[in-house]
This record gives C-alpha cells, sequence and structure tokens, in this order.
C-alpha cells in the first residue's frame, strides 16, 4: 500500500464540508475540477488486492449540475414536496404528533422546548402529495392525471382497502373459571396473558412439574412468573439445589435478579453453583454504583481477594492502586490549584479532577503538572511508570503529547535521547519518528524543531513525504542528494524561496562536479 | 405511503392491516376521550404501523412521552401507557399514577398496554408499588414483526441478542416464534424449514409445538412462503463486524437509520432561496425517511457506494432531459401535460438532490485516511492476511483514543477471523484497552468473550481458513460496478450468511456437510404438512420464495445481499427477510457492552 497520498490527503482534510446550495456550481466545480483526481480506489483493498477504478467524483458533480440547473425551471417550493416540519418528522406521523399535542396542552409545557411548536404552521395542509409515478414513467409523456393519494387516507376507506384475513383465536379460551387447571393448562393461560392463581400447587413435585411446563414454553415472562412464586415459596437452599439441574429456568432467575436488584441472592446462588467468576465480576460491578470516591476505593479494595480469574485479578489490583493514587494526587493538586502559587496550574488551569480518569490519561495528567517530580513522589511520571509497568511506547508516547502541549521541546529531545556506556548519546524513539512529527506537527511545533525528527525518520520514501508537507527544506535537499537524484532536486527549487539560503544550498549542489547524479 | 409495502412478492399491508385492526379494537375498549402515555422507543416502530390520525379518529386527543412526575393537566377520560415490559418504566408509571389528583372531576382512567408482551414480572412490581388496581385494562398489543418495507420485516427488539447468547434468556424467541405463527396464519403455512444454530432449533421447535397445540391455527391460505430459514447471529458472527460499502450500509455506519429514518448533518440541505443563502442556516438535523418508496433510493440503495455516483449522474441527465421537454411544448395542450408532470418532477429532483447531499457526506469520510486504514486493515484480517498478531493499526487507533467501540469492533473481527487470538496477543490489546479506556471496561469485555465474539484459541487450530474457502467468502476479483457476485457489498468479503442461504438454495446443504458442522450449533430440516388442497403446483419458471430470518439482528449489506440473490435472473429464489433487529457492527457490540456510569463532569 502506497503511502504516496500525503498530498492528496491534505486537500481532503483542508476542503470544509459546503453547504450544497445548488448556487455553487460555477466556482466549486471548477475548482475540484482543478484539483488532482481522488486516489484511484474509494476502497483500500490490501496488498494482493486489485482496483476498482470509479469515476465517483465527476459524476457526482455532474448530477449535482443537472439539479442546479433546473432550479431556474422549477419554483423551488420544497416545503409543498416534502411536508416535513423541520425536525424532519413527517407531519402526522406519531411523534411529530405527540410534540404537537403536548406542546398545545398549555400546562404540561414546563420544562419543554417551546421550538417543538415550530412545524405547527404546517399542520394545517396535513393532506399532502405523494408522487406514486416512477421516475421513468413521468417522463415518458404519458397524459395521466394524477390521483393524490393523502397520508391521511393511506388508512381511511378511500383507494384501495387491504383486507387482512381475521387472525384465529386459539379455541381454548372457553373455559374461563376453573380452579383445577393441570400445570400444563396452567402455563397456557399464563402465556395467554391470563392471571392464574399458583397457590395450589403445594408440593415440590407439583411445583417442579409447573416450573417444567413453563421452560418447555419458552415463554420468558411465564418462567419468571412461576419462578416468583417458587422463590416465595420454597426454601432458598430446596430452590437452589432444584434450579442446579434446570438450567433453563437457573439462567432465568439470575436475569432476574440482577434486574431487580437482588444481590445478595444473587450471590448466594452463584457461590452455591460455584460460578465463583460471576461472583467476582458481579461483585465488581457494584464499583460503578458508588459515587463517593473513598467509598469506591474502600470497595474497590474489597474486591481484591475476589476469586477473579488469573488474568482479570492483576487488572482489579491496578484498578484499586489507580484509584489510590488519583484520590492523593487530587487532594494535593486542588490545594496546590487553589493557593495559586504553582505557576504551572495559573497558567493552564484543570478543565476537571483526574479522578476515576483511564491510567493513560493519568499518565498525561502527571506529564504535563508532574513531569519534573522525583520518582519518589506518587504523582511523578516514573513512578506510575514504574508501578503500573507501562510499556515503553505507551510512556513515551504519552509524555511526548504532554510536553509537546506544553512546548517543552528541550524535554522532547531529552525524552528521545539515550546514551550507551560510552557516553556517546543517540536519538531513539520506540514508537517510529514518523509519529513523533505527526504528535509534534499537531503541537505546533516550529520548522526548526520538526526538522531535526523529520530527518530520523527511516523511511526515505515517508520521510520526503513529511519533509515536502512541512516544508523541512533542507531535509528535502539533503534526501535527494543522498538519492542523487539531480531531476528531482532541480523541481524542487522552485518550491523554495528565491534568493534564500536554501535556493543557494540547491545551486552549489547542482554545480558540485564531484556529486555522480544518477540522472 | 403504504406503496412500498406492497411492492414486494409478498404483500405485507395485510400484515400492517392486522396491527392496525388489533390497535383500534384495543383503543375501542377505554369508551371516551383518551391520552397516550408513550414509552419513547415505541414511537418509531409505532409510526411504521399506524398514523397520528388513526388514533385521533379512536378519540385519542393528547399524547406525551413517558417521564416522572405529575402527569400533564389533559381534559380526557382515559390515560393509556403504551410501554415495553421494564422494570424502569414501571417505576416511572408507578409516579405518575401516585401523583395523579384523586380530587380531580371527572376522574381519570388509567390504562397500560404492554409491548409486544404483558409481563407478569412488571404486574408484580406494580403490585408491590400499590398500584397495580389503578389500572383498568390491562393488555398486551403483539407488535411482533413489524413490515419496514416490502421484503423486509423486524422486531426491533435491540436486545436480543445479548439476551440469547449472554444471557440465556430466550423470550425473544418466543416473540419470534409468535410473529412467525402470525405471519402463517396471514400467509399460509410454510411447508419447509431449514435452519442453523441453536436458537434457530429452539424457534422451529416453538412453531412445532403451537402449532400441535393450538389446532385452531390449521388454516386454509394457500402458502406464499415456500421456505423458511432460520438463522442464528452467532453462526456468522463476523460479517455484523466489518464496515458496510453498500450506499445504505454506510448511511447507517455513519449516521446511523432507526425505524426507516435518517438524521443527517442540515449544512448541506441548506434552504435554497436565493436572497436568503447562508444567513440562518438549520442547525437542527435533517430528517429524511428511507424506503423503497422513493425510486431513485430503491435503485441505490443496495449498490456498492463506488457505483452510487454513475446512477446519479444518468438519473440527473434523465431529469435535465424531461425539464427540457417544456421548449417542444407548442400547443395548449402539450403545455397543459408538462404542466401536469411537474409536481413528479420536483419530487424526483428533489430526491435527486437529497442523495447527491448525502452521497458527498458519505464520501467526504470515504475518502478520508483513517476510513481506508480501517478498511485495509479489515479485509487483511477477512482475506486471512496477519490474523495471529497484534495488529500495529489497532494499536496506533487505541494510543491516538480512537473510539473504544471502533477498537472492540477490529479485535472482535480479529479474533473471529482467526478463530480466537493466542494468549499473547489477547493479553496485550486486554492490557492496552483497559489502560487507555479504562479497568471498568473489564466488565465489557468479559460479556464479548462470553458471546464468543472475542476468545482465546483452543487446540491451536484455526479452522477460519478452511470456512473461507469453501464458502468462498473472499472474493478477490469483485466487481462493484456490475456485480456478479454477493461479495460485492463488502468489495470482496461475501457475507457468510447469505452464502449459506444461497448455497442451501442451490446446490443444497448436503455439499457443505462439513464446514456446517465447524460453525456453532445444530443445523435441521423440518416439514410441516399441508392439507392436500393447499399443495403447491409450480408454474415452470416460478420462482419460490423464501423467508429468511436473522435472530439476533442482520446488517443492510446482508440485505442487500439477498436482493441481489433475488434479482438474479437464473437464481430460481426471491428472498423475504425477517429480523429481531436491524443492526450495525456499532449498534450490535454497543448492545453487548456494560451501561457504564456516565463520567462525573
Amino acid at each position: 500500500m502506497s503511502r504516496a497520498r500525503a498530498d492528496e490527503e491534505e486537500y481532503w482534510h483542508s476542503s470544509k464540508f459546503r453547504a450544497f446550495t445548488f448556487d455553487d456550481e460555477d466556482d466549486e466545480l471548477s475548482q475540484v475540477g482543478a484539483e488532482p483526481p481522488p486516489r484511484p480506489a474509494l476502497w483500500g483493498r490490501g496488498p494482493t488486492l486489485v482496483c476498482a477504478q470509479t469515476v465517483f467524483f465527476p459524476q457526482l458533480k455532474e448530477s449535482k449540475r443537472a439539479v442546479n440547473s433546473l432550479r431556474d425551471i422549477v419554483d423551488d417550493d420544497d416545503d409543498d414536496l416534502e411536508k416535513v416540519s423541520w425536525s424532519g418528522e413527517p407531519v402526522g406521523s406519531i411523534s411529530w404528533s405527540i410534540k404537537e399535542t403536548a406542546s398545545s396542552s398549555s400546562s404540561s409545557l414546563e420544562g419543554r422546548d417551546t421550538s417543538l411548536q415550530k412545524g405547527s404552521s404546517s399542520y394545517a395542509a396535513l393532506p399532502k402529495q405523494v408522487s406514486s409515478y416512477s421516475l421513468s414513467s413521468l417522463f415518458k409523456g404519458r397524459n395521466r392525471l394524477p390521483s393524490l393519494p393523502s397520508l391521511s387516507d393511506a388508512f381511511s376507506d378511500t383507494g384501495v382497502k387491504n383486507y387482512a384475513p381475521e387472525l384465529r383465536r386459539p379455541r381454548a379460551e372457553y373455559k374461563d373459571y376453573s380452579n383445577d387447571w393441570s400445570p400444563r393448562d396452567t402455563v397456557r393461560r399464563m402465556q395467554r396473558g391470563k392471571v392464574c392463581s399458583l397457590e395450589r400447587f403445594r408440593s415440590l413435585q407439583d411445583k417442579m412439574v409447573l416450573l417444567d411446563e413453563a421452560v418447555a414454553g419458552h415463554d420468558g415472562n411465564v418462567i419468571t412468573a412461576v419462578l416468583i412464586f417458587l422463590k416465595r415459596t420454597l426454601r432458598r437452599e430446596v430452590l437452589f439445589r432444584e434450579l442446579e439441574v434446570r438450567q433453563v429456568a437457573l439462567c432465568h432467575l439470575i436475569h432476574f435478579l440482577k434486574e431487580t436488584g437482588e444481590q445478595k441472592l444473587l450471590l448466594d446462588l452463584l457461590r452455591f453453583l460455584d460460578r465463583t467468576e460471576e461472583v467476582a465480576l458481579s461483585q465488581y460491578r457494584e464499583h460503578l454504583n458508588i459515587q463517593d470516591v473513598e467509598k469506591k476505593r474502600e470497595f474497590l479494595k474489597g474486591c481484591i481477594g475476589l476469586p477473579f480469574s488469573a488474568e482479570d485479578i492483576s487488572h482489579i489490583q491496578d484498578h484499586y492502586t489507580l484509584l489510590e493514587r488519583q484520590i492523593i494526587i487530587e487532594t494535593n493538586d486542588r490545594h496546590l490549584a487553589m493557593a495559586g502559587q504553582s505557576e504551572i496550574f495559573r497558567k493552564y488551569p484543570r478543565k476537571a479532577s483526574i479522578l476515576n480518569m483511564p491510567l493513560v490519561t493519568t499518565l498525561f495528567y502527571s506529564c504535563f503538572y508532574h513531569y519534573t517530580e522525583a520518582e519518589g513522589t506518587f504523582s511523578s511520571p516514573t513512578n506510575l511508570k514504574k508501578t503500573f509497568k507501562i510499556p515503553d511506547k505507551q510512556y513515551v508516547l504519552t509524555a511526548l503529547a504532554a510536553r509537546a502541549k506544553l512546548r517543552a521541546w528541550e524535554d522532547v529531545d531529552a525524552l528521545l535521547t539515550t546514551k550507551n556506556w560510552l557516553g556517546y548519546t543517540k536519538k531513539k524513539a520506540p514508537i517510529g519518528f514518523h509519529r513523533v512529527v505527526e504528535i509534534l506537527q499537531r503541537n505546533n511545533a516550529p520548522v526548526q524543531v520538526l526538522q531535526e525528527y523529520v530527518r530520523l525518520v527511516e523511511d526515505v520514501e515517508t520521510r520526503l513525504n513529511l519533509a515536502t508537507k512541512y516544508k523541512c527544506h533542507d531535509v528535502v535537499i539533503d534526501t535527494y542528494r543522498d538519492l542523487k537524484d539531480r531531476i528531482q532536486l532541480m523541481a524542487y527549487k522552485c518550491k523554495v524561496e528565491r534568493g534564500s539560503a536554501e535556493e543557494e544550498k540547491i545551486n552549489s549542489l547542482l554545480s558540485n562536479m564531484q556529486i555522480r547524479w544518477k540522472n | 405511503m403504504a406503496a412500498h409495502l406492497s411492492s414486494g412478492r409478498v404483500n405485507l399491508t395485510a400484515l400492517r392491516e392486522a396491527g392496525r385492526r388489533e390497535l383500534r379494537e384495543f383503543l375501542d375498549k377505554c369508551a371516551g376521550s383518551k391520552a397516550i402515555v408513550w414509552d419513547e422507543y415505541l414511537t418509531g416502530p409505532f409510526g411504521l404501523i399506524a398514523q397520528y390520525s388513526l388514533l385521533k379518529e379512536h378519540e385519542v386527543e393528547k399524547m406525551f412521552t413517558l417521564k416522572p412526575g405529575r402527569l400533564p393537566q389533559a381534559d380526557v377520560r382515559n390515560i393509556i401507557f403504551f410501554v415495553r415490559p421494564r422494570l424502569e418504566l414501571m417505576d416511572i408509571i408507578t409516579d405518575n399514577v401516585r401523583r395523579e389528583d384523586r380530587g380531580r372531576s371527572p376522574q381519570r382512567d388509567f390504562h397500560i398496554l404492554f409491548v409486544p408482551r404483558r409481563s407478569l414480572l412488571c404486574e408484580q412490581w406494580l403490585k408491590e408499588q400499590g398500584v397495580l388496581g389503578s389500572f383498568i385494562h390491562r393488555e398486551q398489543y403483539s407488535l411482533d414483526l413489524i413490515p419496514f418495507d416490502g421484503d423486509l420485516l423486524s422486531m426491533e427488539s435491540e436486545s436480543t441478542f445479548k439476551e440469547c447468547y449472554l444471557e440465556s434468556d430466550q423470550t425473544s424467541l418466543y416473540h419470534a416464534a409468535k410473529g412467525l405463527m402470525t405471519l402463517q396464519a396471514l400467509y399460509g403455512t410454510i411447508p419447509q424449514i431449514f435452519g442453523k444454530g441453536e436458537c434457530a432449533r429452539h424457534v422451529a421447535n416453538m412453531m412445532i409445538r403451537m402449532k400441535r397445540e393450538f389446532p385452531g391455527s390449521q388454516n386454509s391460505i394457500f402458502p406464499v412462503f415456500d421456505t423458511l430459514l432460520l438463522l442464528d447471529r452467532n453462526v456468522d458472527l463476523l460479517t455484523p463486524l466489518a464496515t458496510q460499502l453498500t450506499y445504505e450500509g454506510l448511511i447507517d455506519e455513519i449516521y446511523g437509520i432507526q425505524n426507516t429514518y435518517v438524521k443527517l448533518p442540515p449544512e448541506k440541505f441548506a434552504p435554497k432561496k436565493q436572497g436568503e443563502g447562508g444567513k440562518d442556516l438549520p442547525t437542527e438535523p435533517k430528517k429524511l425517511q428511507l424506503n423503497s418508496a422513493e425510486e431513485l433510493y430503491a435503485e441505490i440503495r443496495d449498490k456498492n457506494f463506488n457505483a452510487v455516483g454513475s446512477v446519479l449522474s444518468k438519473k440527473a441527465k434523465i431529469i435535465s432531459a424531461a425539464f427540457e421537454e417544456r421548449h417542444h411544448a407548442k400547443t395548449v395542450g402539450e403545455i397543459k401535460q408538462f404542466v401536469s408532470q411537474l409536481p413528479h418532477m420536483q419530487a424526483a429532483r428533489s430526491s435527486l438532490a437529497n442523495h447527491t447531499s448525502i452521497a458527498e457526506l458519505i464520501k467526504d469520510i470515504t475518502t478520508s485516511e483513517d476510513f481506508f486504514d480501517n478498511l485495509t486493515v479489515e479485509q487483511e484480517f477477512m482475506s486471512g492476511i496477519d490474523t495471529d498478531k497484534v495488529n500495529n493499526y489497532i494499536e496506533d487507533c487505541i494510543a491516538q483514543k480512537h473510539s473504544l467501540i471502533k477498537i472492540l469492533r477490529l479485535v472482535c473481527l480479529q479474533s473471529v477471523c482467526n478463530n480466537g487470538l493466542k494468549q499473547k496477543v489477547l493479553d496485550h490489546y486486554k492490557r492496552e484497552i483497559l489502560q487507555t479506556y479504562g479497568y471498568e471496561h473489564i466488565l465489557t469485555l468479559n460479556n464479548l468473550e462470553k458471546a464468543g465474539l472475542l476468545k482465546l484459541q483452543t487446540g491451536g487450530r484455526n479452522n477460519y481458513p478452511t470456512i473461507r474457502k469453501t464458502l468462498r467468502l473472499w472474493m478477490d476479483d469483485v466487481n462493484e460496478q456490475n456485480p456478479n457476485d454477493i461479495s460485492y457489498v463488502y468489495s470482496g468479503y461475501a457475507p457468510l450468511s447469505v452464502r449459506l442461504a444461497q448455497l442451501l438454495a442451490r446446490p443444497g446443504w448436503r455439499s457443505i456437510e462439513e464446514v456446517l458442522k465447524m460453525l456453532p450449533g445444530p443445523h435441521f430440516e423440518e416439514r410441516q404438512q399441508l392439507p392436500t388442497g393447499l399443495q403447491k403446483k409450480r408454474q415452470h419458471g416460478e420462482n419460490r420464495v423464501t423467508l429468511v430470518f436473522f435472530l439476533g439482528g442482520v446488517t443492510y449489506a446482508e440485505i442487500a445481499a439477498l436482493r441481489f440473490l433475488s434479482q438474479m435472473e437464473d437464481g430460481g429464489t426471491e428472498y423475504v427477510i425477517a429480523t429481531t433487529k436491524l443492526i450495525n457492527g456499532t449498534t450490535w457490540i454497543k448492545s453487548l457492552m456494560e451501561k457504564l456510569e456516565p463520567a462525573p463532569f
């Protein structure tokens, strides 16, 4: 897959949405026409795959042009055609009518957005014309008197009426009152929404036959109803034991307990079933309902001992440690910020508290506000990195983004510099220098800074692209020199300023007899 | 407005008409003037059955959305709650009822209409709150299968997949079976049932049981459908994860289609009147209905997006030519004729303008670098390249904090295409996700694992390549403009689910027994006996009609692929599609995510 799309990208990214107003054909069309054609295919097909040619854009322009050219002829009153209130609901639809009737009832207006009334003026014009012609038929010039069905008669008796056959009602309904239904009949009645007393199922055996019937009917509604009855009339241990061999009913009970929030019974049940991981997760889930951070921290601490799976336990531990850490940092920083003595907090006031933020966000925060702190403090980035075993790549990426945002270019430099044991320094970027450039560029780094890292991008093609895109002339010139590409170098001359040092450099290179150009 | 429902091979207007009658019957039970309090989720689906005017004819004077607090002071005899059977909604209703002023006169009567099914659990809940007695009518409205288009039915039950595969709650399968019984009552018994997957097996069992238990349902209608194919979503977890590349699929991926409506950014739909241009641009989203009633949309919805441009430009020429006609109109009669056609030409023009704008909006996205990179990775995975190691692009996206759903879609796609990830790879992704997006997402990751979307490769064998080759899921020579295979809907990938449907029709599943065994759940065939008089004698050259029911959701691209098969000249089968919910990768993953409390600020 070629990366040579940079130029086009720039164009497509820089072109802004413009309203399609039918008035802008000349300027916009000619402008677009002059641009390089879009990339050959809309879809990437992977390295081995062919690209289907597309001529999409010219065609889109064409249809646009055609639509535009018609505006002179047609009285452009679209409201007659679409009959939608601007919120888009077709007039007469149910959701539209809710707004209508609601906003016209005076007392219900309190919390309501009065702008909903907008559509009301068009309401009077409810019967609407809908084209029943097909596009192609109407251009054949047949002289048909348009019969215009209206929205409101779509269901009334005008026009073609559709007779739906009567849905048959099951026979069994005649027997309406009796005390002596079999379990099967009881379940069937319940399936049809009839109220039934279940009290007469007294023995355990009867109750289980009833439950099995309900399960066989597959109607969750009935199964749950029977379970509610059983839950009320059976001892817990008995119920659990019986459900253990009835998986479907068991699932329904678990679902039911979750839904109604009977957490304690749920956990008892899961423990009884030895589904320990589920117990753990289900308990852990509870932390989402705790607002107070101190309480949440205590709760998470309690979760660490739960029987999670081996992979999950370390994450839960980290979750607790992170919140604990955040509470310390937050208390400190809120204090610092309020005292107003720390320059960084004055210059860049905190937008939100760091509590409950993800780890990477916390790392970013700490790289932003606490970058220079010694490893010993809880808020220092290096401490976070160590505690949570953050991979190098992740760390560099985050630190880079934070320091670049502060335009602390020396920090960026230091971050990417490594020393070997002989004391020589070397630039190294675990994320690749092209990503470094991207991040710096996003933070408006000056060309001098950018240039240094563009130069380090290993892949020549990417390097040239980035250098050209961000106007790092020196890098472009040097790269062409190294490639011994005289033609490209000559072509590049027109891209640099006349009389500039760069032009001079190109000229001196071109006249240098020692270079053996390849072209 | 119902024209689109009767345009297909099966006239679905009858189904809607049955739904309307049931609604009218209920409304008439509550005598006198009424106000409806709506569970907001239901207004969309109900809108496809009936419009406000129908309700109005049955004395519905006011409508409100369900929310806690005191009910508005509407002067009506009846207050009817239209709700899904959910406990949190029961709490709101309880609050409403408790705050009702008992001293007011005349008193207002309360009723509840449960959609799609009455819930004993909810009634129990209301009873515990002490308000159950306040309701005079408590009924159910079986809105099981809602007609969306001439060949499309949906239950719009968003949580079916989660309930079936995470919670083992098969209630919505029961509703699906009920819906199929209704369908058979209207369109005749379906003689042949095929299926693949656990849920499919359940639904078929329930249908057979229901038929046995209510012999009254034996009807004498000539069968419209020849075959029913029940497919579990978990037989094909791959397809919804990939980005759909049809026009309709992309609209759904980018803007989300709900109950046939889409909301679009208003910039491109500015009012076109001269003089006021640019001044007050609309700020509310533009809402459009998308169905086959609009001829242009019907033509382009299922095309690969790369083929949409040429159709739009062709249409533009036709319309221009038609408008040119006016120069040739000489006589009064000719002019009159031209004028009489103007409204329809305007409609065509406005339709063209809308879709040109939508296509431009989509183009802006599909030409972005990120869309391209994302698609490249998807296609690499689906064609089996580098599925067994940590992917650079996914790592980059996490580092740049792209939306979590996007990350999960890609990671799950990789897992499915590799029949599970190696321990090291899985652990790496999990760690990166939790560290970047928050540890609480461990709950979501657990859900995905439970649903089989994310898993550990066990036994060290990856059978995806075998499945891919046997079912020809990856086609290198795809033709997006004039497709000759269903793989055009994903520009190379042929949706597994639809391939199964295609192979069932010809040459039959016996040819792919081996692969069927690799996919989860049983596959089966059932026959339902028809009285002799109703057995079909097929005319030569007459197409069979197959109803494909996706249990757990279907994407627009899969629908497009089935429509493509319907239209193939020598196909021999036409398809009608039913589903529990219209989904795309994003809405699907979202339905599996743990609902997390919103951030505290």
